[in-house]
């Protein structure tokens, strides 16, 4: 593999970084029409979502459903903690500890 | 002018403070994982230097594994350029979403800003933005404190990351339970559940059907739409169509 891995890097960067600059650059210089507003509303709840559910239910390559993950029945718990606490930092600890014990038990 | 420094230093010295303690469990989750990478670069034929260079000039994750993949099998540079996109290309949603929270900044802020938008300094930012009390600097902070702790660790991974046993601390569930907490603080309204429900449900069935990660770019938007439109049918705003 050696020879070319600075130019894919580069490339790799510029098609990486266009798509976070972007939208900064051109929808913070005029003002936004409210649909938009309200439809951004949506994005972080939709986004966390959609990066959450998949990858604690599903697995393997290729993918398919999995039950049996300690990923999926670590999320319980947690989400009731961070329901009832709503603390970032005690929610990502216990989660740790409870994910760190499931692993254990499981073997 | 005396004044508008020394203002502009405290407001900095509490940004680092308020962004370094908002970045933590990101920060515990990118060790975990940075190291994991550097482990799988290294033993694609990546140099530690190399590594190093790929998470500054690229910083994103998930396309850094599949690119050291793609290398090892020898891939050439447009099929990992054009996937590299295609897995990023999802930033485009975030970014849209904090452009409402970094306004009046200059370019060269703004962009600087725009290079450390990631998954999780997102989801971090945004929650926060919507609570109040933070501002570009603290977000900069997020973003460029998480950002140095990637890249060192996914060096630190290529050079000894063989030595440190899998799964140490639960780190591996760090940035999991993180967005579960940080989900749970979007649910201010119902619309906010639905959605999320929505989503969730879209993107495990897009997940199972199309390969890659566009699933989250598709669930999110579709879902995205339909609680636009559930909050148009249930606020019946009279608008008319067209510019103001």
């Amino acid at each position: 593999m050696k020879g070319a891995v600075i130019p894919v890097i580069i490339g790799m960067g510029i098609v990486t970084y266009i798509p976070r600059w972007l939208p900064l650059f051109l929808l913070t210089r005029h003002p936004l029409p409210p649909w938009l507003i309200d439809w951004l509303d949506f994005i972080p709840a939709a986004i966390l979502s959609a990066l959450i559910l998949p990858a604690i239910v599903t697995g393997g390559e290729p993918r398919h459903l999995e039950w049996a993950k300690p990923d999926l029945w670590v999320a319980f718990p947690t989400l009731i903690i961070a329901l009832i606490t709503k603390s970032l930092a005690g929610t990502v600890v216990t989660g740790m500890a409870l994910y760190w014990l499931a692993v254990h038990v499981y073997g | 002018m005396i004044s508008d420094d020394s203002d502009a230093k405290s407001d900095w010295k509490k940004a680092i403070r308020d962004g370094l303690a908002a970045a933590g469990p990101i920060c515990l989750g990118y060790i975990a994982i940075g190291l994991a990478f550097g482990v799988i670069a290294h033993k694609t034929g990546f140099s530690p230097c190399e590594i190093g260079l790929m998470s500054l000039i690229v910083y994103a994750g998930s396309s850094q594994f599949i690119a050291a993949a793609m290398f090892g099998a020898d891939a050439g540079f447009f099929p990992i350029v054009l996937t590299t996109f295609s897995i990023n290309l999802r930033h485009l949603l975030m970014s849209s979403s904090l452009s409402r929270y970094v306004r009046n900044l200059t370019v060269g802020r703004l962009s600087l800003f725009a290079y450390g938008v990631t998954d999780e300094s997102f989801a971090v930012n945004m929650s926060r933005f919507q609570g109040g009390k933070w501002g570009w600097r603290q977000a900069l902070i997020v973003n460029h404190s998480t950002n140095l702790t990637w890249i060192v660790s996914t060096v630190a991974g290529g050079i000894g990351g063989q030595f440190i046993p899998k799964g140490a601390f639960g780190l591996d569930y760090a940035l999991m339970a993180m967005f579960i907490c940080l989900l749970v603080f979007q649910f201010r309204r119902i619309e906010q559940i639905l959605v999320s429900l929505i989503s969730g449900v879209l993107a495990v069935i897009f997940c199972l059907i199309i390969p890659g990660n566009s699933y989250i770019l598709i669930a999110a938007v579709i879902s995205a739409s339909i609680g636009l439109l559930l909050r148009k049918r249930t606020r019946r705003r009279c608008e008319i169509g067209g510019n103001p």
